[in-house]
């Protein structure tokens, strides 16, 4: 019933256009004018929403600003900043997130891949049914496994009691807490199993045959001839994984919010990273201190730490696929 | 070798149907607790002593749903169209048109594309607070009109699978570069359009950050993510009514996908074959 993920994914020509380096009969005086105006409304945009606020906030971050008034402190955000233990804190969760929760969602995502790119029937409803929590909006998925872990009456735990195990505290505790929330991450694998399927689907058939006519099992098939055929969409779905784990805030800030039972709405005293801040990354962390307790200059400190540890992780990607995507 | 294949066959199905169960299980949990009553809601039963259809309408008595949906439809609706309005020309360029500084203007786009949205927030909030334009969602409807990072360099990906002798030919038959964009590119990039589009709608509709940001104190001006945060801190006994609330603001997106897989399956693997 899910349309066929076979649908051969759009190529790029090689060697078709001519790189724009070599000199191309292609470019023709004014081009550099046309593209300068089609572009034009995203360059204003460019400068509006990423040029201009960047350097407003290296402004703002050697100053305390509260919307009202405004005052030069020098270096203080950032000694400030420095010795908070929630900042440590937070870039400690950060890191979990990236060792544990990113590599476990690229490898169940690969393994549930695998499984399905080996079905031949069923296949389709399956298909439908491993994408399909993907679609649960980010906050609806996060309260219903709010829910469905909550320790005393949560259906989890009492499934688990029929086997005799007492199930952890999840969101309650602050050991639990980032497990859960991988679980979740895990159930939202959708979209990561549908690429890592259509990549499985495109690696041609008679390499296998091949290795099979020469003895290989199937490990060695898959270590020889699948990794190797599919690591640059691996990779890409790692790095990506990565950079979204970098800006992680939604699932972590409602997780705290409904599970602590905080009953505020906006403009309240709930602070993120419940329990006991085992739930609190950078984001909101700047969230918090920029937009409740309104220290803006202070939170574009925590906006350049962050911009800092995005920029790292986006080199990275730029250096692993920059080269092949521009060449085209 | 018959009989361990067989054996085989059975270990792959029974491992994939009980990962289909453990994917389904929640949906199902969530969809019995929504029926029970609020006493057995609190209790750790699993199914519905008596099936509680009124929970479903008590979500719309008991809070601001429907003006939540309105509002986040608004939101995703015209998110979307000044999105195309202003991602497709970008696209069209960088992946037509060949002048320096085109590999910067691509890098670019990667880079904003990368950028947590918080590292830019104080600055940003601080224009839309001078033009009074905070306690509304304009602030992240407006900004769409410049172009959408994520959208422009899905379109571009696609643009640059059309070979150029097309637009060649259109040139030669007299087209001007909107004519191009018209008649020749876009009829071309219909699924990169419509998956770009769907993919802006659901992100719209998903996001949170954005409305906790700009949405203010006022209910009447919030979105579904919003409302349905705070949901459980306005009911907090009523898991039963929390939980049919959550499925209410599921149903739209698992609907809209049922009538447009095709386009989603394309979308996600045009998102992943770069590389």
């Amino acid at each position: 019933m899910m349309a066929s993920t076979r649908t051969a994914p759009p190529r790029r020509r090689r060697g078709g256009a001519p790189s724009p380096a070599a000199p191309s009969p292609h470019r023709r005086r004014g081009e550099g004018a046309r593209a300068l105006l089609w572009l034009s409304p995203w360059i204003i945009g460019v400068a509006v929403f990423f040029v201009y606020p960047l350097l407003s906030t290296v402004y703002f971050s050697f100053h305390r600003y509260d919307l009202f008034t405004l005052e030069f402190v020098g270096l203080d955000n950032y000694r400030y900043a420095f010795s908070d233990a929630r900042v440590l804190q937070s870039a400690l969760n950060t890191l979990w997130l990236v060792v544990f929760m990113v590599p476990a969602q690229v490898l169940f995502a690969l393994g549930v891949a695998q499984l399905l790119a080996k079905l031949k029937r069923g296949g389709g409803i399956l298909r439908t049914i491993f994408y399909l929590p993907s679609l649960v909006p980010v906050v609806a998925g996060t309260v219903a496994f709010v829910y469905l872990l909550n320790p005393a009456t949560g259906p989890v735990n009492q499934v688990l009691a029929w086997f005799g195990i007492t199930g952890p505290d999840w969101f309650g505790s602050a050991a639990w807490a980032k497990p859960s929330l991988t679980l979740l991450a895990l159930w939202g694998a959708g979209n990561t199993i549908m690429i890592f399927l259509a990549a499985l689907l495109d690696v041609p058939r008679h390499l296998y045959e091949a290795a099979a006519i020469d003895g290989a099992g199937a490990w060695r098939q898959f270590r020889s001839i699948t990794l190797p055929m599919i690591s640059p969409v691996l990779m890409f779905s790692a790095v990506t994984g990565v950079i979204y784990a970098v800006q992680y805030f939604t699932q972590a800030m409602i997780a705290s919010r409904v599970a602590s039972g905080a009953t505020d709405s906006a403009g309240s005293t709930f602070t993120p990273g419940y329990p006991d801040g085992s739930l609190l990354t950078l984001p909101q962390h700047l969230f918090h201190t920029g937009f409740r307790d309104w220290s803006m200059g202070l939170a574009c400190v925590h906006a350049l730490l962050l911009f800092a540890v995005a920029m790292l992780f986006t080199l990275i990607l730029l250096r692993r696929f920059g080269k092949a995507e521009v060449a085209s | 070798m018959r009989l361990r294949r067989r054996l085989m066959w059975i270990a792959r199905h029974a491992l994939a149907i009980a990962l289909a169960l453990m994917f389904l299980g929640p949906i199902v949990l969530v969809a019995l607790t929504a029926l029970m009553t609020d006493e057995q809601a609190l209790t750790s039963t699993l199914w519905p002593e008596r099936w509680n259809w009124s929970n479903f309408a008590d979500v719309f008595t008991h809070s601001e749903l429907l003006t939540w949906t309105v509002n986040t439809f608004v939101y995703a609706s015209l998110a979307t169209l000044f999105m195309l309005v202003s991602s497709i020309p970008a696209a069209y360029a960088l992946a037509r048109f060949r002048f320096r500084g085109r590999k910067t203007a691509f890098l670019v786009v990667i880079s904003t594309m990368m950028l947590p949205p918080q590292v830019v927030a104080v600055p940003i909030y601080l224009v839309w607070a001078r033009l009074d334009l905070t306690d509304s969602l304009w602030p992240l409807i407006l900004p769409m009109l410049f172009g959408d990072a994520f959208s422009i360099f899905l379109l571009r990906q696609f643009l640059i699978t059309i070979p150029r002798e097309y637009t060649e030919a259109a040139t030669v038959d007299g087209c001007s570069d909107v004519q191009i964009l018209f008649r020749v590119i876009l009829p071309m990039a219909r699924p990169a359009v419509a998956a770009v589009a769907l993919f802006s709608f659901f992100y719209c509709w998903n996001d949170y950050y954005g409305p906790l940001l700009y949405a203010g104190v006022d209910q009447e001006g919030w979105t579904l993510s919003l409302g349905l945060a705070t949901f459980k801190a306005f009911h907090s006994v009523q898991w039963n009514l929390t939980m049919a609330a959550t499925l209410l603001v599921t149903a739209p997106v698992i609907i809209v996908f049922l009538f447009a897989q095709r386009v989603f399956i394309e979308g996600v693997t045009l998102t992943g074959v770069k590389g």
